[in-house]
């Protein structure tokens, strides 16, 4: 056993041992082995929160590992900077762009390692070879302009361009089909089938059963921080590798819901959004069922739920709540019909995360009498409500003088849940609720939409991960490029039908 | 199992921590420096050196309270000590002319400078908070473009000469009077320090400020009126600067174009930084911000006692502040994630 492994250090490129990393106590990798040999393709596989991002993070040099041991090319490696890890060939592209957005696309690829003569850059050198990389890769982008002003799949290939400049050997792919095209996606596979041939070792990271059938040599699952396994990608079953991620039967992650469709609260009309992210979309959504909406990033489905709540301008079409239209959404107003929206990004547009837990949890809600009276806060009653709610939602430890900068990704979901207890609600939008928290808070999320929809509510789930959306819900929305692709209930509930949705979108939009 | 974790963790660690984190260092250093004053100089603990230093404590403190406000709302407000120079002249100016208008009328002729110096006050803070609410123009610029307007329309309204005319009663009955031994403005600024107090933990206006400062997106996400309640924080903040402006021209008995101004400005932004105030928003109370602007007072009463070069102190007061801001960064950074 142990030759076994020693024989694999020699061959391997990248060589992992042992990697453990918390985060104020959180164990987010516990023990991880990886291996990953020049020339191959190894797909890291596993659920959000299953530490797949932290062991990127590491290999990158973003963070360093509390322990274990890192071998790069036969050589042990310690103290690794992202500076030095771009420097000894480990090119890491990320979900979350690295790019300067007030920057042009040029300026970016050579950000940090500019060309530069005693201190003086040397632009045309640098548009030279960033035109010269470009051209290779066959990217349709232009090296002079400005970041901000490409889409996100441009954005993308820019990020990788950034990456493949100078000389790589380990190339870390998280997700990089998330926002492409399918043409794009192609042009991909052919650049990785390329660096394949030249030897580079590739980390991708994806859900995608499809890529992974694609592309993999060889697939590691990891489950809550730990190595689960690693197999060979052509012997391995789709549903052996799901089984390994979740740990369980799928059925087993989700509760079962009773849903019972009531009359139809929330109805969109030819609905047109000003920026045209979302086109002509009609459908439904009724209390007592959950409405899931399923497509890729950038589809308009986040779009569509906040145009509804009142966060994105609408150009045209109607939305009528529980039979009355409602004109000219905006979030006061929509929390007054009792529409509740939970914003995907917790950080950015959930919490004030200098503030107490109690302040962020009453927030919504201190419009009511219950809470304030001529303007006056009542502090007791806030302070009672709120404990009595974040008991309820088991928040631990039960502080609500916190600040909410101070909490794990599930305990700040479950601060936002809780605004949805402080006042009377029938409507309840969700947008990716399960992002960046781990099993255990997401169980807790379901539970809760399942106590809501039991209750008699209408809850609208908007999700990229497919397992989520077609577990939970009683009907289901495919969008895509701004439009329903198609509407799914019952037995047609499939991935399968999800996914083919989507290609017979493409189709048609590759022939017109 | 990770809540199971965070569960068993004792909180006991958290409660020496966050007691000192919540008071700061400030009592501590305010209290040395009396200390220290009084066993140097005699003169410092001297009823006319006290009531001297609580009178421009008091200025600073109307004045402090407004700023933190905008800060915590995540703004600047550079204009105050323009508008403290606006209110004076235009107080004084308005008694002024009213008292030809109506000789003898002392009630009228007060309430209207009063009326109108308060007025040219809200008048800065609306154009402040509408282009900042509105145009999104950036509070920094805004307040940069007004504070250089108000000035010069003080300095037109006077010509660089101070105004008189005002009422005897308004003088010396009130700007240079004392209530149980305590000037006048002392009372003022109490009851402005526990007004803002009041709003921001009691009321809707004040929860908002912090919604607002600590996460715009969140706050209207949550669907708070953010224009309305940033308009607040710049008329509140200008209206104290013009309070301050007015007790001022009432103590020294005429209106000039030369109170206030940069020193005001920065002192005031200085105390609210000092006072914990955090240029990123939502984050400062105005008790502390209060006790800062008592402190600056102090210190630069004391660097005049120990006869420190005028041109030195301004070095101190950048020192401090400095300090303050990197003190608090440092405390951020070791907070851990529950």
């Amino acid at each position: 056993m142990d030759a076994d492994i020693d024989l694999k250090r020699t061959e391997a490129l990248l060589s992992l041992r042992g990697i453990s990393k918390r985060f104020a106590g959180v164990r987010a990798l516990d023990r991880v082995d990886l291996d990953v040999r020049a020339g191959e393709l190894h797909v890291l596989f596993g659920e959000n929160g299953a530490g797949k991002s932290t062991l990127i993070n590491v290999v990158a040099g973003t963070f360093p590992a509390d322990e274990g041991t890192f071998h790069f090319g036969g050589e042990e490696i310690r103290h690794l900077t992202p500076q030095r890890a771009r420097a000894i060939g480990l090119s890491p592209v990320f979900q979350d762009f690295s790019l300067v957005p007030s920057l042009t696309v040029e300026e970016n690829l050579f950000l940090g390692r500019e060309v530069s003569n005693g201190g003086v850059l040397r632009a045309r050198e640098m548009r030279k070879r960033a035109r010269a990389l470009i051209d290779e890769l066959g990217f349709d982008l232009d090296p002079s302009q400005r970041v901000d002003d490409l889409s996100r799949a441009h954005q993308q290939m820019a990020e990788i361009a950034k990456a493949l400049l100078g000389r790589v050997r380990l190339l870390i792919l998280d997700e990089p089909t998330a926002s492409l095209t399918e043409r794009e996606t192609g042009r991909l596979f052919e650049l990785i089938a390329r660096l394949k041939s030249q030897n580079v070792g590739l980390i991708y990271v994806s859900h995608r059963m499809r890529e992974i059938r694609a592309l993999a040599d060889r697939v590691t699952v990891l489950r809550d921080g730990r190595h689960i396994r690693t197999l060979e990608a052509a012997s391995s079953t789709d549903g052996e590798l799901v089984e390994l991620m979740t740990g369980r039967k799928i059925d087993l992650l989700f509760p079962a819901i009773t849903h019972r469709p009531d009359k139809v609260m929330v109805d969109v009309e030819n609905l047109t959004l000003a920026d045209g992210s979302v086109r002509d979309v009609n459908f439904y959504a009724q209390a007592g069922e959950i409405t899931g909406i399923a497509g890729l990033v950038g589809c308009g489905k986040s779009e569509l739920i906040r145009a509804i709540y009142g966060l994105a301008p609408i150009a045209s079409g109607v939305v009528r709540l529980d039979g009355l239209p409602y004109e000219f959404p905006a979030p006061r107003r929509s929390l007054k019909h009792g529409i509740a929206y939970f914003p995907a990004n917790r950080i950015a547009e959930g919490l004030a995360l200098s503030r107490p837990i109690r302040e962020n949890a009453s927030m919504t809600g201190l419009d009511l009498p219950a809470f304030a009276r001529f303007g006056v806060l009542r502090q007791v009653a806030e302070r009672v409500t709120i404990a009595a709610i974040m008991a309820q939602l088991q928040l631990r430890p039960p502080n609500i003088e916190r600040a909410a900068g101070a909490l794990s990704g599930g305990n700040r979901q479950k601060v936002m849940l809780s605004r949805a207890l402080t006042r009377e609600l029938t409507v309840f939008l969700f947008d990716e609720p399960s992002v960046g928290i781990d099993v255990g808070a997401k169980l807790e999320v379901y539970e809760f939409m399942k106590r809501l929809v039991e209750a008699g509510a209408a809850v609208i789930v908007v999700s990229s991960e497919l397992p989520e959306v077609l577990a939970l819900s009683n009907r289901l929305y495919v969008m895509h490029n701004g439009r329903i692709a198609t509407e799914l209930k019952g037995a047609e509930k499939t991935e399968q039908n999800v996914l083919a949705s989507f290609f017979r979108d493409h189709l048609t939009a590759e022939v017109a | 199992m990770t809540t199971a974790l965070a569960a068993s963790r004792p909180p006991t660690s958290i409660g020496l921590q966050s007691i000192a984190g919540r008071i700061g260092f400030l009592p501590a250093l305010l209290v040395a420096l009396v200390a220290g004053m009084s066993t140097i100089d005699p003169q410092f603990y001297g009823v006319i050196n006290i009531l001297n230093i609580l009178r421009n404590a008091s200025f600073l403190a109307i004045v402090a309270c407004g700023q933190a406000l905008v800060i915590i709302a995540g703004g600047f407000d550079l204009s105050v000590g323009a508008v403290v120079a606006l209110a004076s002249v235009v107080t004084a100016k308005t008694m002024a002319v009213t008292a030809a208008a109506f000789p003898g009328n002392n009630a009228l002729i007060i309430a209207s400078g009063v009326a109108a110096g308060l007025g040219c006050g809200s008048v800065v803070g609306l154009i402040n908070g509408l282009c900042v609410a509105k145009l999104k123009v950036s509070g920094f610029v805004v307040t940069l473009g007004t504070m250089s307007a108000t000035a010069g329309v003080g300095l037109m309204i006077t010509s660089g000469i101070p105004v008189y005319g005002m009422p005897e009663v308004f003088v010396k009955g009130f700007g240079r009077a004392q209530v149980f031994g305590l000037p006048t403005a002392v009372y003022v600024a109490l009851a402005v320090i526990i007004i803002m107090m009041f709003a921001q933990r009691r009321t809707l206006f004040g929860r908002y400020v912090y919604a607002i400062g600590g996460n715009v997106d969140a706050a209207v996400v949550s669907g708070v009126s953010i224009q309305r309640h940033i308009v607040g924080t710049y008329v509140t903040s200008s209206v104290l600067a013009a309070l301050a402006g007015i007790l001022l021209t009432a103590q020294v008995g005429s209106g000039q174009a030369s109170f206030g101004g940069d020193r005001m400005m920065l002192q005031s932004i200085a105390a609210a930084v000092i006072g914990g105030v955090s240029l990123r928003g939502g984050v400062g109370r105005i008790e502390i911000v209060a006790i800062s602007a008592l402190f600056l007072t102090i210190l630069g009463n004391a660097l005049n006692l120990l006869h420190i070069d005028s041109r030195l102190q301004p070095v101190f007061l950048g020192v401090i502040m400095v300090a303050a801001v990197a003190l608090d960064e440092l405390s951020r950074r070791r907070k851990p994630r529950v």
